[in-house]
């Protein structure tokens, strides 16, 4: 909320400079985002008298005028405004004066005519949008007076924001009592006088939804004179509070809510047919708003009628047919109170978002009806003339918010602020903030005021007592516990564990949105997929249902920055949504480009499966016993078909590795040589611990064989083979060399293993070596039909 | 007996042009060897009266040792040089980088939370984590926040068709935990969370710490100084801080908490006493506990951490930037 510092000192004027009230309001929780000198400088402006207009000789639309401007010449100045007339007061720009985004004013000559100054529209001198026509004062202006000192310029805009439980600061009044609390000053409030009743015309009121809207008071004026512009006084006022001045009836009903925080409205009376009704809608019922929007009504929105239909969705905004225009004759005034609860998401459900909708949500003070009527009345008639009817008020005082009584028990202020509070000082806050109070039995017992409806229970008590003691001012202590050990958590390990093997494996971990291109989520073929209703793009508008997409969008994204070697990994939640949605952690990685950074001195080639399998098993395989995990061929359609790896934990699958589809390299046009993996955490969580074998202390006794077999047959197997051949005192079997080629019959392949036998309890000799060697040699031959190598 | 003494200089002089060890150790096979030439006057001793024998014997063993010192000299000598030859052939361009792979980093947000997580648990806070598709009940209603609340405005929420929706803050962890289990309860709670927002200074994705703590005696001058070591540590200086009345539904009193930066305030965390509705709704007694609970941007301390000036690039991902960071 926007409003001027010098309209707020009306209300309560400490003796403290504006640093120190900007101070006090966002200590006071009514943060302060911003101030701004409420005008442009205005050197040069002052009030001037048109004497005389002729028409330029030499153009349609310009006039030429003699200006009084207090000097003792008269000046002769051009001007294109269709309302110039003689005897009008108005703002001259004297030459030198400079006007925001013109410079220095100089004397023109316009067609042939010489202008010393520039009579002024309120846009050419920084006063709103207002360019109809140059600015009509008041006759009693003095002529020559600085416009500085007509418009009381020397003043700031200061905006605060507002949290939504503060509903009672919107407005001058509402900030004014926070402001006298503060400074333990009083406040005071325009006095507003009832006016008199002079027209008998009225207008019933029925209320047809009295939890919706318990309270509605009506007033007809008769005769307004609704051409009137608005004052100078009133159209700064609103600007300064950040609102367009739109009619005089608009402005006055704005400027009241301002003042008081009463949203009002302003109906053409004539247009009105019979009784006012407050209801729900009717089926299919439509309404046209003042924006001129056609809107069907949904059954909770809550409407203002006439016989012939809405004319008002209650507390939002009025309707297009019943608008005050510059024809009005009649208006019908509208103070009423809409409850919270009614009001707030009604807006919403709509897009629309008013300064009414907005106050009436966070709540109104249901006793402002009556002195907000009356104040708009008082200015109407002040500014538009007319005669006032009754006050017709339809009220169901049962519905009405009650003010609250809530009790404080001493020990409870200790209990939360940790600080002991002065009784005194407690009495006083409380009354001070306009509640009545009193002490007794170690409680206070206080009864909020209407306009402090956010104060329903205990704590609420304490946090004012905060407040106005200030946070600042409590002191500090730690807070204390009984030490107590704890399991750690192993999931959380885990994931840090599987972090710093990739990141020591040169790994960048990366974070993507949780959203992506329901295109990329296609690749996966992932038919359990969660959209967003609301998304903020369409391409981030399906939940990933794996870590994948993300990875192959920072691929692209940095291949477009010409960085040609990408390592690079995420943990994170991924969305299925299969019968329940399951949402699990994963960690996923990507690798192209060479092994290494270009170096000086390593044969630097491109990374492939095996590179991308070794990082793999550093996080898996130590982790977990040899027999407990499978790796089988796997069928994602992500992954080359021929290069991709399932793995299974104890029967279950955790994950895949492999090269990613060259299908997919084309259809994103990526680079063909990217590999990925992908895990589901909770699946490789640690299970292994270690436990320890005794290392044996005889010598152990190495022995190589070179085999030759069909290529097909998959290492794996042949491992296994030659394990249960090699019996215990087999302690390591390694592969050192896989050759295919010359001397190698095509179709086969040579593999060299390497042999450790080791007894625990002596040293092996040489024929016992030699017997296990032949039944290693003659398992793989029955088994796979391998040759030894010549 | 001249032939000795001839001998003993014919050797040194053999010995002292030697090149290496091996030409060294032929000469001494040559003169001290079972057959040298030395050893060889020793065995003729016996040819000689006996009266000379000592004589001449000490002679001989005389120049044996006056070789073998040569020998030894020159040793050391050839030994020396040629430690250092191998050496000189060593010498290497000690700053051309180290061989192999590279150690990469962790993405800053995640070294931020460690770092935020690492603090806490010193003093006993456990890590607590939650659903990011969460149900209207966790994420609103449970925290005091009822349907139409204006508060929900603040939210800006991403919703799915079934009215389930993202995560607007993890303060919906607090809930799941509390309904759980039985109070003292003391953890946090990281992670991503959602808003339907996107500009400058705003994504739709990021992450927020959430902290509780219930207990028997916990009050607001403990959450004050708590919070002021975190902010002090964290950025590792003294700072101006101030805690500014505010409004969230699930604490009362509430505040935010402020540190002066280069210009001016800047907005850090958020905090309060929880609110006795929000204890009730988890059936934790308010009459017996109280709790304290904060809340804060794990971006924002980010980038006030390490200077980084553009929200965006947390999520662009871009080498250059993840390379920065370890």
């Amino acid at each position: 909320m926007k409003f001027s510092e010098k309209w707020l000192r009306e209300f309560v004027n400490p003796d403290v400079n504006t640093e120190t009230l900007m101070h006090q309001l966002t200590m006071a929780g009514l943060e302060v985002d911003g101030i701004e000198p409420a005008c442009p400088a205005f050197d040069g402006l002052v009030v001037a008298e048109v004497k005389t207009v002729s028409k330029h000789p030499d153009a349609d639309k310009l006039q030429i005028c003699e200006v009084d401007c207090g000097d003792k010449a008269l000046l002769t100045i051009v001007c294109g405004a269709a309302n110039v007339r003689q005897g009008m007061r108005t703002v001259l720009a004297k030459v030198g004066a400079s006007l925001p985004g013109m410079g220095e004013l100089k004397p023109v000559s316009l067609k042939g005519v010489t202008s010393t100054g520039m009579l002024c529209s309120a846009k050419e001198i920084g006063l709103g949008d207002d360019h109809e026509g140059i600015m009509d004062l008041s006759v009693d202006e003095p002529v020559g007076k600085p416009l500085t000192e007509v418009i009381d310029s020397d003043d700031n805009i200061i905006e605060i924001s507002l949290t939504p439980n503060r509903g009672d600061c919107l407005s001058i009044m509402g900030i004014a009592r926070e402001v006298a609390v503060f400074n333990q000053v009083d406040f005071s409030v325009p006095e507003v006088r009832k006016s008199d009743v002079t027209a008998s015309t009225s207008r019933n009121v029925k209320l047809s939804a009295v939890s919706a809207c318990p309270k509605y008071l009506g007033r007809v004026i008769e005769n307004v004179d609704t051409t009137v512009k608005s004052p100078l006084w009133l159209t700064e006022k609103l600007r300064r509070s950040g609102i367009r001045s739109i009619n005089i009836a608009v402005d006055i009903t704005n400027f009241v809510m301002l003042e008081f925080g009463q949203p009002m409205h302003a109906f053409d009376n004539d247009v009105l047919r019979g009784e006012i009704e407050v209801r729900l809608p009717k089926s299919g019922e439509k309404i046209k708003l003042l924006d001129e929007s056609e809107i069907d009504l949904k059954p909770d929105t809550l409407l203002i009628t006439d016989e012939s239909g809405p004319i008002a969705m209650a507390g939002v905004m009025g309707g297009f047919e019943s608008a005050v225009s510059t024809t009005t004759q009649n208006i019908f005034l509208e103070s009423a109170f809409f409850a919270p609860k009614q009001i707030s998401g009604e807006a919403r459900q709509y897009g629309l978002h008013t300064d009414s909708s907005h106050r009436f949500e966070r709540g109104v003070d249901p006793e402002l009806q009556s002195k907000a009527i009356e104040r708009a009345t008082e200015l109407v008639l002040q500014i538009c003339g007319g005669q006032a009817g009754p006050v017709v008020e339809a009220l169901s005082v049962d519905e009405l918010p009650k003010n609250k009584e809530v009790i404080l028990r001493k020990a409870q202020i200790k209990r939360i602020l940790g600080i002991e509070l002065d009784e005194q000082f407690v009495t006083d806050t409380f009354t001070n903030l306009g509640m009545s109070c009193n002490y007794d039995n170690n409680q206070w017992n206080t009864v909020a005021s209407s306009h402090r409806f956010d104060i329903n229970i205990e704590v609420d008590l304490i946090e004012e007592l905060a407040r106005i003691y200030s946070y600042d001012a409590i002191p500090v202590s730690a807070p204390s516990n009984k030490l107590k050990m704890r399991v750690s958590n192993e999931y959380h390990e885990t994931i840090k564990r599987i972090r710093e093997v990739l990141v020591n494996r040169d790994y960048h971990e990366v974070i993507t949105y949780s959203f992506i291109d329901p295109n990329l989520n296609k690749l996966l073929n992932n038919k359990n997929n969660l959209l967003l209703s609301n998304p903020i793009a369409p391409e981030l508008s399906e939940m990933r249902t794996s870590l994948l997409p993300g990875l192959l969008n920072t691929l692209q994204y940095n291949i477009k920055r010409q960085q040609e070697r990408l390592r690079i990994f995420e943990t994170g939640l991924v969305f299925n949504n299969e019968e329940d949605l399951k949402q699990e952690s994963h960690v996923a990685g990507l690798i192209h480009g060479n092994i290494n950074e270009k170096q000086w001195d390593k044969d630097n080639i491109s990374s492939d499966f095996y590179d991308i399998k070794n990082d793999v098993e550093a996080f898996i395989l130590a982790s977990f016993d040899v027999d407990d995990i499978k790796m089988e061929t796997s069928e994602s359609s992500i992954l080359h078909p021929g290069q991709a790896v399932d793995v299974y934990v104890r029967g279950k699958n955790a994950g895949c590795f492999g090269r990613l589809h060259p299908k997919i390299c084309v259809d994103l046009d990526l680079p063909d040589n990217v590999y990925l993996f992908e895990f589901n955490i909770k699946r490789i969580l640690k299970q292994k611990k270690t436990h320890y074998k005794r290392i044996s202390k005889f010598p152990s006794v190495k022995r190589d064989v070179s085999i030759v077999i069909d290529e097909k047959i998959l290492l794996e197997d042949v491992l296994r083979c030659a394990r249960n051949a090699g019996t215990d005192l087999l302690t390591n079997l390694e592969l050192f060399d896989v050759y295919q080629g010359e001397g190698i019959e095509k179709g086969k392949k040579s593999l060299a293993l390497g042999l450790t036998f080791q007894a625990t309890s002596s040293t092996l000799k040489d024929e016992e070596v030699e017997a296990i060697m032949e039944k290693v040699v003659d398992g793989l031959n029955n088994n796979f039909g391998a040759k030894l190598r010549e | 007996m001249n032939n000795t003494e001839k001998l003993k200089v014919q050797a040194i002089a053999e010995i002292d042009s030697a090149s290496d060890l091996s030409q060294l150790d032929l000469i001494r096979v040559d003169y001290l060897g079972k057959k040298g030439q030395l050893t060889q006057q020793l065995k003729q001793l016996g040819k000689l009266p006996a009266e000379e024998r000592p004589q001449a014997g000490q002679v001989i063993n005389l120049a044996k040792v006056a070789v073998q010192n040569a020998i030894d000299a020159r040793k050391t000598l050839l030994e020396n040089e040629r430690l250092k030859e191998i050496i000189e052939k060593g010498r290497l361009d000690v700053t051309l980088p180290g061989r192999g792979n590279k150690r990469a980093g962790l993405h800053p947000i995640t070294l931020t939370l460690e770092r935020i997580e690492s603090l806490f648990q010193q003093i006993g806070f456990d890590v607590a984590e939650g659903p990011e598709v969460e149900d209207d009940y966790h994420n609103f209603e449970a925290l005091n926040i009822p349907e139409h609340h204006p508060a929900r405005a603040m939210h800006d929420t991403f919703y799915f068709p079934d009215g389930r929706l993202l995560r607007t803050h993890t303060s919906s962890v607090q809930i799941r935990v509390m309904q759980n289990d039985k109070p003292p309860f003391r953890f946090i709670a990281p992670g991503r969370v959602y808003r339907c927002d996107s500009d400058m200074t705003h994504t739709p994705m990021f992450h927020q710490v959430e902290g509780l703590i219930v207990d028997e005696s916990v009050t607001f001058a403990d959450l004050k100084g708590m919070l002021v070591d975190f902010l002090e540590i964290f950025f590792e200086k003294e700072l101006q801080i101030r805690f500014r009345p505010s409004y969230f539904p699930f604490t009362e009193p509430s505040a935010e908490v402020d540190i002066m930066g280069e210009r001016g305030w800047l907005e850090v965390l958020g905090c309060g006493m929880v609110h006795p509705n929000v204890l009730k709704n988890v059936g934790v007694d308010p009459e017996k506990y109280t709790g304290l609970a904060f809340g804060m941007g794990v971006e924002r301390l980010a980038m006030l951490y390490y200077g980084v000036d553009d929200l965006r690039m947390f999520f662009d991902n871009d080498l250059r930037f993840l390379k920065q960071f370890h």
